[in-house]
């Protein structure tokens, strides 16, 4: 057997200090999070408050310049690839290959992460019955809808039976049914498996639900952190998590600041792919 | 939720990771599969890629054979000139894997792949023989319709072997090529310009429609460390047994193909960003 981290000791997320500039902007300032294992942990924030970059960082996208970032007890500057064998990663846009099956795009991430041969079949037809698309896992992936491909997207993300799943806005441009259908099966990962989930969202009231944890970004850095029901009695008796958002934002709205049309083009490219 | 896993978490923990270079034949055989399935699923791009080659064999090939305008040596023109558009062929597939690679990065499929635990390097190389299986099918199709024309090819299976490596190898250094610059520009409409600006001028200064010997000194000089026409020379000498250093057009083609492995892999991280 392998020597790794005990994921039962060590945090699943542990940064330090962290600071990213692009140039002059400062896109993430000094941020320290903790994600206990197990935990579902929401990064909120107004676009352009740092928090898909802190998430690029996370998961080895972008080198990190300073501080210091920690999965499950590894250095992701010196254990990239294994800290990438922990993960499972869902980013904003919808992004399966079309051209190929359900069942081929969910192998094709079982191949990637090595999942051995002679358990392959069953560990893809697993995650696609967990996510149900079983009846559409030999349909071509561009005739799904956009709630089944991002059904499809949670499966290639499990099916390396991931320690930390990374959802990056997962419900963006998806209608109630469809967020609904995410969520759900969000919540039910990491309550009867106990992944450690740590997403984004700007659905506040979906945050309120799923995290155990969130922490609320603006301007780069962590300006709140704690539980849901905590931050809103620190606001009042009837506060709720959107009323403790636009406390910490001013208010502002999203998007008329830093990455405002690099948002607005991610957005109005996932919902084209949906048709 | 109707099905629950049996190992919920970290199944990583319960094997050790290949070894690089078995990792490494994994992810070409991985990325040569997907392509494959690609192809299977829609068969229309091989045929409609097939237009501007058979046009080439049949038009511009019979002309000149009746002409008897070009030099051949002791092939006819339509055979000499059927390897080089087997060349120009996997190098027009080829060379426009930038922009599918930015169009991955702006899909979100490259950001995703790139969390794999997969070297960027590995990548790469998975890219450059997915391309080149996508021109291997382009070149089969090629081959049958020269074939029904009347070119008379080896039928050596060691040297239609040599043919198939010939043809990833072009590809694969065409494609990294596409990539490195998708890297530098990152833009598609960028690449797609650039693109059309290479191509022809690469093709007219190889040997793929006319010998070197007929060059001006200036496009000889161009011809000798364009890949390209080491592709040609190593693919006539293996279908036609002309004249060629085959060692010297193997050792050119994987050492370019390398190069150009190495600087796409360098330029991926600025993708994705």
């Amino acid at each position: 057997m392998a020597a790794g981290p005990d994921l039962g000791t060590v945090p699943a997320i542990d940064v330090h200090g962290l600071t990213q500039r692009f140039g002059e902007h400062v896109a993430v300032d000094d941020v320290d999070l903790t994600v206990a294992a197990g935990e579902c942990f929401g990064l909120l924030g107004p676009n352009g408050a740092g928090k898909t970059t802190t998430i690029r960082l996370l998961v080895t996208l972008l080198p990190v310049q300073t501080g210091q970032v920690r999965i499950f007890g590894l250095d992701v500057r010196r254990k990239a690839m294994a800290v990438r064998r922990l993960m499972g990663y869902v980013p904003q846009q919808l992004s399966v290959e079309g051209a190929l099956t359900g069942r081929e795009n969910v192998t094709w991430f079982a191949r990637l992460f090595d999942v051995p041969r002679r358990e392959r079949t069953a560990r893809v037809d697993e995650v696609l019955a967990m996510m149900d698309l079983t009846d559409a896992a030999d349909r071509l992936a561009a005739t799904y809808s956009g709630g089944m491909v991002r059904r499809l997207e949670l499966a290639q993300a499990l099916v390396n039976r991931p320690a930390l799943l990374v959802l990056d806005e997962p419900t963006v441009g998806l209608d109630p049914v469809a967020r609904d259908s995410v969520w759900t099966r969000v919540g039910e990962l990491q309550s009867q498996y106990g992944t450690t989930v740590l997403l984004t969202t700007h659905y506040m009231e979906e945050a309120d639900a799923l995290c155990d944890r969130v922490a609320l970004m603006h301007h780069g850095s962590v300006r709140a952190l704690g539980a849901p029901d905590e931050l809103k009695a620190a606001l009042g008796p009837q506060a709720s998590l959107e009323d403790v958002f636009r406390h910490w934002t001013g208010d502002q709205l999203a998007g008329e600041e830093k990455g405002g049309l690099r948002s607005v083009r991610t957005t109005r490219r996932t919902a084209g792919r949906m048709g | 939720m109707s099905v629950r896993l049996d190992a919920p978490r970290a199944a990583w923990a319960d094997r050790r990771p290949p070894a690089a270079a078995r990792r490494l034949v994994s992810r070409v055989g991985t990325f040569c599969l997907v392509e494959l399935q690609k192809l299977r699923h829609d068969r229309s791009e091989v045929v409609t890629r097939l237009i501007q080659p058979i046009l080439w064999l049949v038009v511009f090939g019979q002309t000149f054979t009746r002409l008897r305008a070009i030099p051949s040596g002791n092939v006819p023109y339509l055979d000499y000139l059927s390897a080089g558009i087997i060349a120009q062929s996997a190098l027009f597939v080829s060379i426009f894997y930038g922009i599918q690679i930015i169009w991955e990065r702006d899909a979100g499929v490259l950001t995703k792949l790139l969390v794999t635990p997969t070297p960027r390097a590995a990548l790469v190389t998975g890219k450059a023989f997915a391309a080149g299986i996508r021109s291997l099918a382009q070149a089969v199709a090629i081959l049958v319709v020269a074939l029904l024309l009347g070119v008379r090819y080896t039928a050596n299976p060691l040297k239609l072997l040599g043919v198939l490596v010939v043809v990833l190898l072009g590809a694969a250094f065409f494609c990294c090529l596409s990539v490195t610059i998708a890297g530098l520009v990152l833009k598609r409409d960028r690449l797609m310009g650039i693109g059309q600006a290479i191509m022809m001028p690469l093709f007219f200064a190889s040997n793929a429609l006319y010998p070197v010997s007929v060059m001006p000194g200036w496009l000889q000089a161009i011809s000798a460390v364009n890949p390209l026409s080491y592709e040609v020379s190593a693919l006539r000498g293996l279908l036609l047994g002309t004249p060629t250093t085959l060692w010297l057009d193997f050792a050119v083609l994987s050492l370019t193909a390398l190069a150009a492995i190495g600087a796409a892999s360098a330029l991926l991280g600025r993708l994705a960003r």
